[in-house]
C-alpha cells in the first residue's frame, strides 16, 4: 500500500490529487477545499480566446465563505429587485431573455459578412489584385473579367453563412417562444421566454427547463432542496442538488409582495462559480453557485420550483459559453505555407524579369517608339503632339512590374484555401458517417468539431490517454466483497448463474433496481438468512453502510408494466452507484432519499432512518461518514473511504484477525485492477452524540470557514471504527482497447496513460490492456523529493542508454521503439511530475519518456496532464492528441495538437472542448489508421497538385510574355485564364481529395505500419516540392513551345493559339491527375473527364461571341490537323518525364504503401506457396 | 488481430440501420467503398504503353515530315534589295511620295501545285503587342450605329474631332505593300477574295459600315480604305485585323490559281509602301503550296519521331532492366519493417 498522504497538504497539487475509491467525487472535492486553499483556481492556457476553465467547484459553502469575506462593490454589482421587474430595469435596462445566436439580420448580412469574410488574407490578396486592375493604366482583364474570382469566393462562403445563419435563426426562434410561468401581480401566468425580464419570478415545475439563470427563492421540498439535470449544460446526466435560502423558502410570492434585494456580480461565463447576496426582511445572506440555476438545466424530482431571473438572455452563463473551441491549425498548412513563401519568390522573381527585360526593350527602342506603328507613343487625335499613355521609363516599369503582379496573381494558389476547406467539410463527412465509429451503446455518431485539422489526424505521433471513461467504461462493476475477514467474490462463485434479478414488492407495485449486479450465492444467502447471530449483524450493517452511507438519489421511472416501477440510482459518482445497485441486489435497497432522511427496503420490510449527519467526501479526508438513527433512537456512525486514510481509523484493539485478513484481501483486489473501498462503523452514544450535533450545528452555521469547521467535525468523530468490510468494484476496460492499443503501438504511435489512479491499479490497467507487457523493464519513478526525482531519471536514462547500445544498429532512433528485444515503460507519479515539470528536470524526462515504448503516469492532476503535453509539444515537432473523457482531461484536450473527447457516461465537457469526438476509445484506430492516413494522402498531393497547376498556368503566361515585347498580353483569353482555377480544373481535384484513397480500410487496419507514412512526411516535404515544379518547369515548356516553334511563321493568330495553349494546359494538368488518382470510380471519371468536356465548352462558347477579338478562333483552328497533332504531342512530351521517374521509383524503390497496393490488387505471391516459408506473415509478429 | 474486432464491430447489420435514426445510413458511397478500378503502373503495362506510344508516333513523324518536305515555298526577303542603293535615311524615302515601285524575280525550282498561296512575312513586328492588341473596337466593326464608341482605340480614335471608322492602331497600321506577278510577260492573276475567315466577313465584320474619315490624321499609317466598300469586304483588313500570336507571321495576300512549273521565272512588280524601317522589321514575300499539315515545318515531324524514339528506348531499356532486374509486386518481404533488421 501507499504511504498515507499526511494530512496537512499544503502543496496546491495535492489538492489536485485524485483519489482511488471515488473519481468522480473527488472532482467535486477538491474544489470544495480549493475554496478554502485559493478561492478561484482558473486554469487557462497561453492561446488567446481560451476560456477559462474552472474544474469542480460546486460546493455551497466554499462560495459562501469566501463571499462573506469579500464584499461586491456596486460598480461591480448588478442589483435585483424580486419581483419587481420594472425597479430591477429602472436604471439600467438589463438583457431580455430573447438569445439570438445568429450573426445577421436581413439589412446587416451584405455589410456584415463581408466585414468578416475580409477578415481573411487571402481574400484581401483578391482584392488588392481586383482593385489594382481597376487603375486605367493598370488594367490588364476587364472590369468584370477581374472582379469574377472574388465574387465567386465571396458568394459561395455567403451563401454558406446566409445558410448557417437561418437555422440558428430559426431554432432561436423556436427557443424564444417556448413559454414559461412567470408572476405578474400575484399570479402565474404564461409568457413567452423572450419577454422574461430580469428580477421576474418564475415557477418551474418538473422535468420543465429553466429558461435563463435563476437564484432559487423556494421548491416543493420543506428544506428547500431542488434537483436538476444539467445534461444541456455540461452533459452530466446525473442530479445535483440546489438549495433554496431557508429565509425565503417559507415567504409565499403569490400571497404577499416580496421585499427582497438580490445583489450579484455582474455575467461571467463561469458555469460552476456565482457570488452574491441576498436581502431578505433586512438581513442578509450570501449565495453561492448551489443556489443558482441556469439555463438549460431541467427541474428533476422536485414539484416546482420557485426562482428569480437574475441573468437573462445573452448574460447567462449557458450563452456566455456557447463560443466554439479554439481554432487550430493543422501541421500541413503550416508547412505549406512556408512553401507558399517560396512561390511569393517565385511570383516576384517572374515579375522583376518581366519588367527588367520590359525597361531594356523601352530603353533600345526609345528613339522608334513614337511612330512604332504597334507602339506610336504620338498622339496626334487632339491637333497637337502629346505622349500617348506613356508615363516616362520609370513609371513604365513600375507599371510593368504591377500589371505583371495581376497576370501571375494565381502563382499563389489562393483558391487552395477555398478548396481545402470543401474538401475538408467533405473528408469530415465520410468521417461523420463511418459506420465503424458508430457507438451503438450510446447511440453517437462520430463527430468533426474542427474542420481545419483534418490531416493531422495521419501524423499523430503521441497520444495521451486519460485512462477512467476513456480506455475503461467508467461503468463501475461490484465484484468482490470482503466482510469480517472473508472474501466474497461474486466473480467467480456466479458462474452459472449470471445476474439475479432483485424485486421487492410494496403496495402492490414492484420496485426493481435498473441496473442488475452478478452476486455471490454464499453471501445472498448469509444475508437472507437473517441477522440473528453476531456474524449476521455484521452482515447487516455492511449492507446497510451501503445502501446509506452516500449522496445517491432513487429515482422511480414507469414501465410499460404499471405494476412494476424502476429504480434509478442518480448521484455525481458511478463508483457510489455501484455500491448502492450492489447492496439493492442483496437486498438493501434504497427507496427514498429526503434531506431528513432514507427509506431502506431490507429483504421486503421498509425502514426509515433518520439521517442526522452526513459528512461530504472531500481529498483531504479521503472518505465520507454519515449518522443514522434508529428507530430504537440508537445512533450509529458509517464511514466508507480509501482503504489509506480508513485502515488509520480503524480501532487496532478490535478484530486484528479481520483487519489483517481485509488487508491481504485489499491487496489482492487491488493488483487486479480493481477499486477498493474500505468501511467502518461505530456506534454513538448519546452523550458522544450530542457533543457532536453541537459542534455540527455551530460549524454549519459559522459564517467563516465553514467547510474547515465541518471538516475538523468530521474527523473527531471518524474514529475507533469496528472495520466491516471492504469492497471492490470493477472498472471495466472498454470493448476492444488492448487491440487498438497494440495496433497504435505498431503503427508507430506512443500511447501515454495519464491517470488520476493509484501507480497499483493504474499498472494493472496497464497490464490488462496490453499497454504493458511481461518483457517490458519498468522504470519507476516513484519520489518524494526533487533530488531523489534528479536521480531516479539520471540513472534510468543511463540505463535506457545501455541498453539502447547494445542491440545497437537500428538505424532511427525513432523506429527502434518497434524493436523487441528492449523496450521500457516508465511509471511515474504525480508527485514526481511536480518536481519535474517545474524544473530543469524536464529535459531529462522527455530524454528518457522519449526512449520508452510506454509512458504511464499516475496519480496525474488535471492540470498536470496538460503540462505532460506541453512538455512533449513544446520539445518536439510530432504532433500530439489528447483523448479524454472528463472534465478533468479539458486542459489536455485543448492543449494537444488534437483533442479527442469520449463523449460517455461524464460530461460533454471534453467533447465541448474537443477538434473530435466520437464513443469509444477503439474508434481511434479506424479514426488515425483510416481517416488519418486517407486524410493526411489526399490533402498532402492535393497542395502539392494546387502548387503545380496554378505554377503551370502562370509559367505558360510568362513563356508568351516574353515574345511580346514584355508587355503582358496574355494570348489566353482572360475570361479562360479567370476560370482556370474555378471552373476548368477546380472540381477534379476536390473529388480526389475527397474520394480518392491510396489502400483498403482493411490493408491499413491489418498493417498499423502503413500509419509511418504521416510520420515521416511522405506525402508532403521539401523534397517533393521541389520535384514537382521542376515537373512544372518542363511541362510548362512542352506546353508552350510545341506550339511556338510549330506556328512560327504561319498565319496563326493571337486567339486560336491561345486556345489551343488553353485546352494543352487543361487537359496535361487533368491527365496529370489522373496519372496520379489510385481510385477510379465513377465519380472521379465524372469530374475529370467532365472538366475537360467543360472547357471545351467554355471554350467553344467563349468563341462564339462575336465581340471578342478571337470570334470563331477555335472552329477555325480546331479544323487543321496541326492543332491536333500539337494537342497529342504536347500531352505525351509533358508527361512522358513523370511517367518515367513515377514507374521507376515505384518499381524499384517502391514505398509501403506501394507495395501493399499491389498486395491488395494482386495478393500475396508468398501466399501461394512461392517459397521462403521461414518468413513469418506480417501481421501475426507484433513487437 | 486488432484490425479484426475493429473491423468487425463495424460491420453493419442492414436491419439496425433501419431501426436506429441516429446511425450513419449504410451506402457503398458514404463507407467510401464504391466499386473503384485502382490501375497499378506495371512494367508490363507501362511497357506496352511505352510501345504504344512509338508506335503511333512514329508514323506520325513520318508523314509529318513527307507532308512538310512536299510543300514548296519560295522566300524572298525585299525590304533592303527595294531600297534604291543612294539612299541612307531609309525612314525617310519610305515616308517621302516618291515611287516606289520595285521588280524582283522569282526562280521556281521545284513544281508547285496551284493553289498557290501569296503571302506577305513580317519579321520583328509584334502585333502581339498589348498597346497594339487593344487599340480597336469591335462593336464599332460590326454595327453602324456603335460608330462613335471609339474609346479603347486610342491614339487613332478621333480625327479631327470626328471618329474614325475603323478606329485603333490596328486598323491604322495596315500592311499596304502591293505584289504584282507576271510569267513570262503573262500576268499571273491573284485571287484576293476568301483570303480571310468567313466567320468574320459574316459576323464581324458589319456589311452596312464603311470607312470614314480613315488615314486622315497627320501621321499615315498605312494603307487607306476605300469608302465606298463596307469593311465586310475589306479583306486585306480582316486578314491584319486577325492579329499575329507571334512576332514572326505571315499574312495570306492572295492566291494563285495556276501551276508554276519548274524552271518558271516570276516577275514581281512590288510596291514597297509600308515602313517597317522605323524599328527594323524584315519583310518578306512568300510563295508557298500547302499540305494537310500546313506550311512547310520539319518541327512537328522531328517531335514526334523524337517522342516516338524516346518511348521505344525506353521500352527496350525497360525490358532488359526488367529481366535483369525483377521485382515480384506485391511482396511484402520488401515492406520497410520486414526489411527492418531489429525485426527478424
Amino acid at each position: 500500500m501507499e504511504p498515507s498522504t499526511p494530512l496537512d497538504s499544503s502543496s496546491n497539487m495535492d489538492s489536485f490529487m485524485f483519489d482511488s475509491s471515488s473519481r468522480r467525487s473527488t472532482v467535486s472535492i477538491h474544489s470544495r477545499s480549493s475554496g478554502v486553499i485559493n478561492s478561484t483556481r482558473e486554469v487557462s492556457f497561453g492561446h488567446s480566446g481560451s476560456k477559462p476553465v474552472r474544474y469542480g467547484s460546486k460546493g455551497a459553502e466554499s462560495e459562501a465563505l469566501s463571499m462573506s469575506q469579500k464584499e461586491i462593490s456596486d460598480e461591480d454589482a448588478r442589483l435585483v429587485y424580486v419581483d419587481d421587474p420594472d425597479k430591477t430595469n429602472d436604471m439600467l435596462e438589463f438583457a431580455g431573455n430573447s438569445i439570438l445566436t445568429g450573426k445577421y439580420s436581413i439589412f446587416t448580412f451584405l455589410p456584415r459578412n463581408l466585414f468578416e469574410q475580409f477578415h481573411r488574407v487571402a481574400y484581401i490578396y483578391f482584392l488588392v489584385i481586383a482593385i489594382l486592375n481597376q487603375l486605367p493604366q493598370l488594367a490588364v482583364f476587364g472590369r468584370g473579367v477581374s472582379i469574377l474570382p472574388l465574387a465567386f469566393v465571396l458568394l459561395v462562403t455567403g451563401v454558406k453563412d446566409a445558410f448557417e445563419d437561418w437555422r440558428r435563426h430559426r431554432s432561436d426562434k423556436i427557443e424564444n417562444n417556448r413559454l414559461g410561468l412567470i408572476l405578474v401581480n400575484g399570479q402565474f401566468l404564461e409568457k413567452k421566454w423572450k419577454h422574461i425580464r430580469v428580477g421576474e419570478v418564475i415557477k418551474i415545475r418538473a422535468n420543465e427547463t429553466i429558461p435563463c439563470d435563476i437564484v432559487l427563492l423556494s421548491t416543493s421540498d420543506p428544506t428547500g432542496v431542488a434537483y436538476v439535470q444539467t445534461l444541456n449544460l455540461d452533459g452530466e446526466s446525473n442530479l445535483k442538488t440546489r438549495y433554496a435560502k431557508q429565509e425565503t423558502q417559507s415567504k409565499l410570492p403569490e400571497k404577499e409582495k416580496l421585499d427582497v434585494l438580490i445583489k450579484c456580480e455582474k455575467p461571467n461565463r463561469n458555469i460552476y462559480g456565482f457570488q452574491g447576496n441576498i436581502e431578505v426582511d433586512g438581513k442578509r445572506l450570501s449565495l453561492g453557485s448551489s443556489n443558482i440555476v441556469l439555463r438549460g438545466c431541467e427541474l428533476k424530482n422536485t414539484n416546482w420550483a420557485l426562482g428569480v431571473a437574475v441573468y437573462c438572455g445573452r448574460d447567462t452563463k449557458a450563452m456566455l459559453n456557447s463560443s466554439g473551441a479554439p481554432s487550430k491549425r493543422s501541421l500541413l498548412e503550416t508547412r505549406m505555407n512556408s512553401e507558399i513563401i517560396m512561390l511569393s519568390f517565385f511570383l516576384v522573381a517572374l515579375c522583376i524579369v518581366t519588367s527588367v527585360c520590359a525597361a531594356v526593350w523601352l530603353k533600345r527602342h526609345k528613339d522608334e517608339l513614337n511612330l512604332m506603328p504597334y507602339y506610336r507613343k504620338l498622339d496626334v487625335s487632339e491637333g497637337k503632339e502629346e505622349s500617348y499613355k506613356y508615363y516616362g521609363w520609370v513609371l513604365e516599369i513600375v507599371f510593368t512590374f504591377l500589371m505583371s503582379v495581376i497576370v501571375y496573381q494565381v502563382m499563389i494558389p489562393i483558391s487552395l484555401y477555398i478548396s481545402m476547406e470543401l474538401v475538408r467539410v467533405g473528408q469530415a463527412y465520410f468521417m461523420i458517417g463511418d459506420s465503424r465509429m458508430y457507438d451503438k451503446a450510446t447511440e453517437s455518431k462520430f463527430q468533426c468539431r474542427a474542420l481545419n485539422i483534418n490531416e493531422d489526424l495521419g501524423q499523430i505521433k503521441y497520444v495521451f490517454s486519460d485512462k477512467t471513461g476513456t480506455l475503461t467504461e467508467n461503468k463501475m462493476e461490484f465484484q468482490c466483497a470482503s466482510i469480517l475477514g472473508f472474501d466474497y467474490s461474486s466473480a467467480t462463485a456466479s458462474l452459472e448463474n449470471e445476474q439475479v434479478e432483485y424485486t421487492v414488492q410494496a403496495d402492490g407495485t414492484i420496485f426493481k433496481p435498473k441496473m442488475m449486479v452478478k452476486v455471490n450465492q454464499e453471501l445472498l444467502q448469509l444475508s437472507k438468512s437473517g441477522f440473528t447471530n453476531d456474524e449476521g449483524k455484521q452482515i447487516y450493517d455492511f449492507f446497510l453502510a451501503l445502501a446509506a452511507c452516500n449522496t445517491i438519489v432513487p429515482l422511480v421511472a414507469d414501465t410499460s408494466d404499471p405494476m412494476v416501477k424502476l429504480i434509478d440510482y442518480q448521484g455525481e459518482s458511478p463508483d457510489e452507484q455501484a455500491l448502492t445497485f450492489a447492496a439493492a441486489a442483496y437486498g438493501f435497497m434504497l427507496i427514498e432519499r429526503t434531506s431528513g432522511h432514507i427509506v431502506i427496503d431490507i429483504h421486503g420490510e421498509r425502514q426509515r432512518f433518520n439521517v442526522l449527519g452526513l459528512h461530504e467526501f472531500d481529498s483531504d479526508r479521503k472518505r465520507m461518514s454519515v449518522i443514522l438513527g434508529y428507530s430504537d433512537n440508537s445512533v450509529k456512525l458509517f464511514v466508507k473511504g480509501a482503504d489509506t486514510s480508513m485502515l488509520r481509523l480503524i480501532d487496532k484493539s478490535l478484530n486484528t484477525d479481520i483487519l489483517h485478513a481485509t488487508k491481504s484481501h485489499l491487496h489482492t483486489y487491488s493488483s487486479v485492477g480493481l477499486r477498493t473501498l474500505v468501511i467502518g462503523t461505530r456506534d454513538l452514544d448519546a452523550s458522544e452524540f450530542e457533543q457532536w450535533q453541537s459542534s455540527f450545528e455551530v460549524a454549519s452555521t459559522a459564517l467563516m470557514g465553514r467547510a474547515a469547521l465541518l471538516r475538523k467535525v468530521a474527523i473527531n468523530i471518524e474514529n475507533k471504527l469496528c472495520i466491516l468490510g471492504a469492497t471492490a468494484i470493477e472498472d471495466k476496460l472498454q470493448q476492444g482497447v488492448p487491440e487498438s492499443i497494440e495496433s497504435l503501438r505498431i503503427a508507430g504511435i506512443k500511447v501515454w496513460v495519464l491517470t488520476g489512479d493509484k501507480q497499483e491499479t493504474a499498472i494493472s490497467i496497464g497490464y490488462s490492456s496490453r499497454l504493458l507487457t511481461s518483457n517490458m523493464i519498468q522504470i519507476i519513478i516513484n519520489t518524494n523529493n526533487r533530488e531523489s526525482c534528479r536521480r531516479h531519471l539520471q540513472d534510468a536514462l543511463v540505463m535506457s542508454r545501455q541498453h539502447m547500445t547494445t542491440p545497437g544498429v537500428t538505424h532511427n532512433s525513432e523506429e527502434g521503439s518497434d524493436s523487441v528485444s528492449t523496450s521500457f515503460a516508465l511509471i511515474v507519479d504525480g508527485t514526481s511530475l511536480v518536481y519535474i515539470l517545474d524544473s530543469e528536470l524536464e529535459e531529462e524526462f522527455f530524454q528518457l519518456a522519449s526512449r520508452c515504448s510506454v509512458v504511464l503516469c499516475c496519480r496525474v492532476a488535471p492540470l498536470q496532464k496538460a503540462g505532460i503535453v506541453a512538455l512533449v509539444k513544446h520539445r518536439t515537432d510530432d504532433m500530439t492528441l489528447a483523448i479524454g473523457d472528463g472534465a478533468n482531461d479539458v486542459s489536455m484536450i485543448q492543449m494537444a495538437d488534437i483533442g479527442v473527447g469520449i463523449s460517455g457516461q461524464e460530461g460533454r465537457q471534453a467533447v465541448m472542448a474537443s477538434d473530435f469526438a466520437m464513443g469509444q476509445f477503439r474508434f481511434l484506430v479506424p479514426l488515425l489508421l483510416i481517416h488519418g492516413h486517407w486524410n493526411y494522402q489526399r490533402l498532402g498531393y492535393m497542395i502539392t497538385y494546387n502548387f503545380y497547376r496554378n505554377a503551370i498556368f502562370v509559367l505558360v503566361l510568362f513563356w508568351y510574355v516574353l515574345f511580346t515585347a514584355f508587355t503582358l498580353t496574355t494570348a489566353i483569353n482572360e475570361w479562360s485564364s479567370m476560370l482556370y482555377s474555378i471552373i476548368y480544373t477546380a472540381l477534379p481535384t476536390i473529388v480526389v481529395g475527397i474520394l480518392d484513397k491510396d489502400l483498403s480500410k482493411r490493408t491499413l487496419l491489418k498493417h498499423p505500419q502503413l500509419y509511418g507514412a504521416g510520420l515521416r512526411n511522405e506525402a508532403y516535404n521539401k523534397k517533393l516540392f521541389w520535384l514537382t515544379m521542376a515537373d512544372t518547369l518542363w511541362q510548362s515548356i512542352a506546353v508552350f513551345f510545341v506550339p511556338l516553334i510549330a506556328y512560327w511563321g504561319t498565319t496563326i493568330d493571337v486567339a486560336s493559339i491561345g486556345d489551343l495553349w488553353t485546352l494543352a494546359v487543361v487537359i496535361l494538368v487533368n491527365l496529370h491527375l489522373a496519372m496520379d488518382v489510385i481510385r477510379w470510380n465513377w465519380i472521379t471519371h465524372a469530374a475529370i473527364w467532365g472538366s475537360i468536356i467543360a472547357t471545351f465548352i467554355c471554350v467553344i462558347v467563349i468563341d462564339a461571341i462575336p465581340v471578342f477579338p478571337g470570334y470563331w478562333a477555335i472552329f477555325d483552328v480546331a479544323g487543321t490537323a496541326l492543332f491536333w497533332l500539337c494537342l497529342l504531342g504536347i500531352v505525351i512530351a509533358a508527361l512522358l518525364p513523370r511517367l518515367v521517374v513515377k514507374y521507376l521509383y515505384q518499381y524499384y524503390f517502391p514505398s509501403d504503401i506501394q507495395i501493399s497496393r499491389e498486395t491488395e490488387k494482386f495478393g500475396n505471391p508468398r501466399d501461394n506457396g512461392g517459397g521462403e516459408i521461414e518468413m513469418l506473415p506480417v501481421s501475426d509478429a507484433p513487437p | 488481430m486488432a484490425s479484426s474486432s475493429a473491423a468487425g464491430a463495424g460491420s453493419t447489420d442492414p436491419a439496425a440501420a433501419r431501426r436506429n435514426t441516429k446511425r450513419p445510413k449504410y451506402s457503398k458511397f458514404t463507407q467510401q467503398e464504391l466499386p473503384a478500378c485502382k490501375p497499378i503502373l506495371t512494367p508490363r503495362a507501362v511497357i506496352s504503353a511505352f510501345l504504344l506510344v512509338s508506335i503511333v508516333f512514329v508514323p506520325i513523324g513520318v508523314a509529318s515530315l513527307i507532308a512538310s518536305r512536299k510543300v514548296v515555298e519560295i522566300v524572298f526577303r525585299y525590304e533592303s534589295t527595294c531600297i534604291p542603293n543612294n539612299v541612307t535615311d531609309k525612314v525617310a524615302y519610305i515616308q517621302s511620295s516618291a515611287d516606289k515601285t520595285c521588280n524582283i524575280t522569282l526562280h521556281v525550282n521545284k513544281h508547285m501545285k496551284s493553289p498557290i498561296h501569296v503571302y506577305y512575312q513580317l519579321d520583328n513586328f509584334y502585333q502581339n503587342h498589348r498597346r497594339y492588341v487593344k487599340s480597336r473596337s469591335d462593336e464599332q466593326l460590326r454595327d453602324r450605329s456603335e460608330e462613335n464608341s471609339t474609346s479603347t482605340c486610342k491614339p487613332e480614335d478621333t480625327a479631327n474631332g470626328k471618329a474614325i471608322v475603323p478606329c485603333g492602331l490596328i486598323a491604322w497600321s495596315l500592311f499596304n505593300d502591293t505584289y504584282s506577278f507576271s510569267r513570262v510577260n503573262q500576268s499571273l492573276k491573284v485571287n484576293k477574295e476568301g483570303i480571310s475567315w468567313k466567320s468574320d466577313r459574316e459576323h464581324k465584320f458589319g456589311k452596312d459600315v464603311f470607312p470614314r474619315n480613315f488615314q486622315s490624321s497627320a501621321i499615315k499609317g498605312g494603307a487607306s480604305l476605300n469608302e465606298s466598300i463596307p469593311l465586310s469586304k475589306q479583306e486585306d483588313l480582316i486578314v491584319w485585323m486577325r492579329t499575329a500570336a507571334l512576332p514572326t507571321f505571315r499574312k495570306l495576300y492572295g492566291r494563285i490559281e495556276e501551276d508554276l512549273n519548274e524552271g518558271d521565272s516570276i516577275n514581281v512588280i512590288l510596291k514597297n509602301n509600308y515602313n517597317t524601317y522605323s524599328f527594323n522589321g524584315k519583310k518578306k514575300l512568300v510563295l508557298s503550296t500547302t499540305s494537310w499539315l500546313g506550311g512547310k515545318n520539319d518541327f512537328l515531324g522531328i517531335a514526334y519521331l523524337t517522342v516516338g524514339g524516346l518511348c521505344f528506348f525506353l521500352a527496350l531499356s525497360f525490358t532488359i532492366v526488367y529481366f535483369v532486374k525483377p521485382r515480384q509486386l506485391g511482396d511484402p518481404s520488401y515492406l520497410s519493417w520486414n526489411m527492418n533488421p531489429g525485426g527478424h
